[in-house]
């Protein structure tokens, strides 16, 4: 299958999948679960793919997640908050010290800016460090991120450790799916790029990269910044989902679980990322909420079915792929109509040379 | 003297969580020395034990199930080596280490679904909960308690560690791992060896900790347990008296930032203490210097 066609086919698959939501949020009534699923998914995939152009494509192994989607989500929340309302939401600190309000999409790329701008001061000093070493260190500076944000002090701005709330929020599914797409793009194109090959080269070898002309501190943060600079649009984004923002949300957990998200779906797999972000949030939120409830069968109670049961079933099964299918859903290969294509061939001419070989 | 005067109760206060700390802080730096790996779901583990400890209690008398408690944590330990670190012995650190936040997620969600999301009261230990007065301070027993006891742990486990066959073993594995093999060391007894004592530990931390703070919810070993690993970087990760007097060091800095007022950052101040320690002394304080070959 030649290359033109494969973009072809992949462009009317995703105009298919606007479509088919298009279609999906006319039939559902607005707040049916599988709406809300696609919405949050959306955002975890883009947080996701954000996460493993650092982890997968650059080796650098980095827990700060949820530290950079926090600045995100506070910068929209505080850039976007009506000038109206601002009397109520900072009824501690009479109505705030800033008293403007910008457009969502200024918002959003703000939001993306500053955490990049966090990212690249907080990359001097850390990215000199290694693998574990440096995960801890990322994990500690959204902690110290937290607990700023928390700090009354900065009251006027971040709300203390009071919700930021009553800014624009979306209600159609199309937005995240939209925004998020084009941020996956974006970030496709540069994994594509002579510098998303020469973030794979670190990753594979880094003394090697470095022989072979590659600046491994210019390239280091230049990934780290791209990266938190869309965790900071997905943390803008899931703030919009949520309707309000707290900083005591966005812990190491958070992290953790878009790490088996990435974990899940392939380190190294864009398109991986976004499978596992759906199945994740789906499971979680939707096709496994019977192990929540207690469920009879006649007179029989089905037994260990009580709320928590999800929980538990969903990490057996996350330590099941960290332990037995260490490569995940996709591993490092990327979904494409080419690629289902020639695996059919294959299969066909498999099939064919069987049949030849039993005549 | 008014200085401290006026502290006393939260410099015994750092005393005693640093204690904690340290107990925390061995499995950490000797899991580290061996596998090189940040073992995440320690600090759930030092959950796990309180609340055993919860549960044994309450259907057998304390003197039956603090040993109890002590033993399943124990095995729990080893169990956890078992299954989620010896399969990926040859695997690239990166997934040991997912394994191991994955261990930390399961053992976080069971304690959800076992206690149903209560935050469960730990039982107080007779002697320990009662409380004296040092100074000008009132303050419980464990606060003594825990600084001796933890220095008497240590003496016993640094003379098991030199003065032993299986303490031979352990330096051995930890300054070469693939060499100790070929040397006929049984680097897997070792390292369950290593697991048990860092788990026994804990489980005495925990006894000693949720006494002082005797509530326990899934989510309760998440922060001593990443500041029990900050006190062994900054001692120098792989040294045992490095890692007890980097959580002194931590348990008493801390506990006198919420005695100035400074709560919010008393969590923030052990991260950036890890940072500038990481960026001007990587090998904290006692650690060996490790030097890459090409």
């Amino acid at each position: 299958m030649s290359k033109k066609t494969n973009t072809i086919i992949s462009a009317v698959l995703l105009v298919a999948l606007c479509g088919f939501v298009v279609i999906l949020e006319q039939i559902l009534p607005s707040t049916h679960i599988a709406l809300t699923v696609l919405k949050k998914s959306c955002i975890y995939a883009l947080v996701a793919v954000s996460m493993n152009l650092l982890n997968g494509f650059t080796g650098l192994f980095s827990l700060g997640q949820a530290g950079f989607m926090l600045i995100g989500a506070y910068t929209y929340g505080v850039l976007t908050i009506p000038v109206a309302e601002r009397a109520s939401v900072y009824q501690y600190y009479d109505g705030g010290l800033i008293q403007f309000a910008v457009p969502v999409f200024v918002g959003l790329i703000a939001a993306g800016a500053v955490a990049a701008l966090f990212a690249w001061l907080i990359g001097l000093p850390v990215l000199r460090l290694k693998s574990d070493y440096l995960a801890i260190a990322t994990l500690g500076f959204a902690e110290i991120i937290r607990a700023i944000f928390q700090w009354d002090k900065l009251g006027v701005i971040t709300n203390g450790s009071n919700l930021l709330r009553k800014f624009p929020t979306f209600n159609s599914t199309l937005f995240p799916l939209i925004v998020c797409g084009i941020c996956i793009a974006v970030i496709v194109l540069v994994i594509n790029s002579s510098y998303g090959r020469a973030f794979r080269a670190i990753r594979d070898d880094e003394i090697a990269a470095e022989a072979m002309g590659i600046n491994l501190a210019k390239h280091k943060r230049m990934s780290f910044c791209i990266s938190s600079f869309f965790a900071g649009v997905g943390g803008g984004l899931l703030a919009m989902y949520q309707t309000s923002i707290q900083a005591s949300t966005f812990k190491s957990a958070m992290t953790y679980e878009i790490l088996l998200i990435v974990v899940i779906g392939g380190l190294g797999s864009v398109t991986g990322s976004c499978l596992a972000s759906f199945l994740y949030i789906a499971c979680s939120e939707w096709w496994l909420r019977f192990l929540d409830t207690e469920t009879y069968i006649g007179s029989f109670k089905v037994p260990l079915l009580r709320s928590g049961f999800r929980k538990v079933v969903f990490a057996v099964i996350v330590m099941v792929v960290v332990l037995f299918y260490r490569k995940g859903i996709m591993g490092d290969k990327e979904f494409s109509p080419a690629r289902v294509y020639d695996w059919w061939q294959k299969k066909k001419a498999k099939k064919n040379a069987g049949k030849e070989a039993a005549q | 003297m008014d200085f401290i005067n006026k502290n006393l109760p939260y410099l015994l206060a750092g005393i005693s969580v640093g204690g904690q700390y340290a107990l925390i802080a061995i499995g950490y730096t000797m899991v580290y020395g061996i596998l090189r790996l940040i073992n995440f779901a320690h600090g759930d583990i030092f959950m796990v034990a309180a609340l055993v400890l919860v549960y044994a209690s309450a259907s057998f008398p304390l003197y039956v199930s603090i040993p109890l408690t002590i033993v399943a944590t124990v095995i729990l330990g080893f169990a956890v080596e078992r299954v989620a670190y010896k399969p990926l012995r040859n695997a690239p650190r990166m997934s040991v280490m997912i394994s191991a936040i994955g261990v930390s997620y399961l053992l976080q969600n069971l304690a959800l679904y076992i206690t149903g999301g209560l935050a469960q009261v730990v039982p107080s230990i007779p002697v320990i909960s009662d409380t004296i007065k040092i100074g000008s301070a009132t303050t419980k027993v464990v606060t003594v308690v825990t600084p001796i006891l933890t220095i008497v742990l240590v003496i016993v486990l640094m003379q098991l560690i030199n003065h032993t066959k299986i303490g031979m073993a352990m330096r051995a594995v930890s300054d070469d791992f693939e060499t100790s093999r070929l040397m006929g060391i049984k680097i897997n007894s070792v390292i369950s060896t290593t697991f048990m004592i860092g788990s026994f530990l804990a489980a005495v931390g925990a006894l000693l900790y949720f006494t002082n703070y005797p509530s326990v919810v899934p989510t309760s070993g998440a922060m001593p347990g990443l500041k029990a690993f900050v006190a062994a970087v900054f001692g120098g990760i792989g040294s045992i008296p490095g890692a007890v007097i980097g959580a002194f060091i931590i348990g008493i800095c801390e506990n006198i930032i919420k005695g100035l007022g400074w709560t919010t950052f008393s969590d923030a101040f052990t991260f950036a203490l890890l940072i500038i320690v990481l960026l001007v002394k990587p090998t904290g304080l006692f650690g060996e210097k490790a030097t890459d070959k090409v």
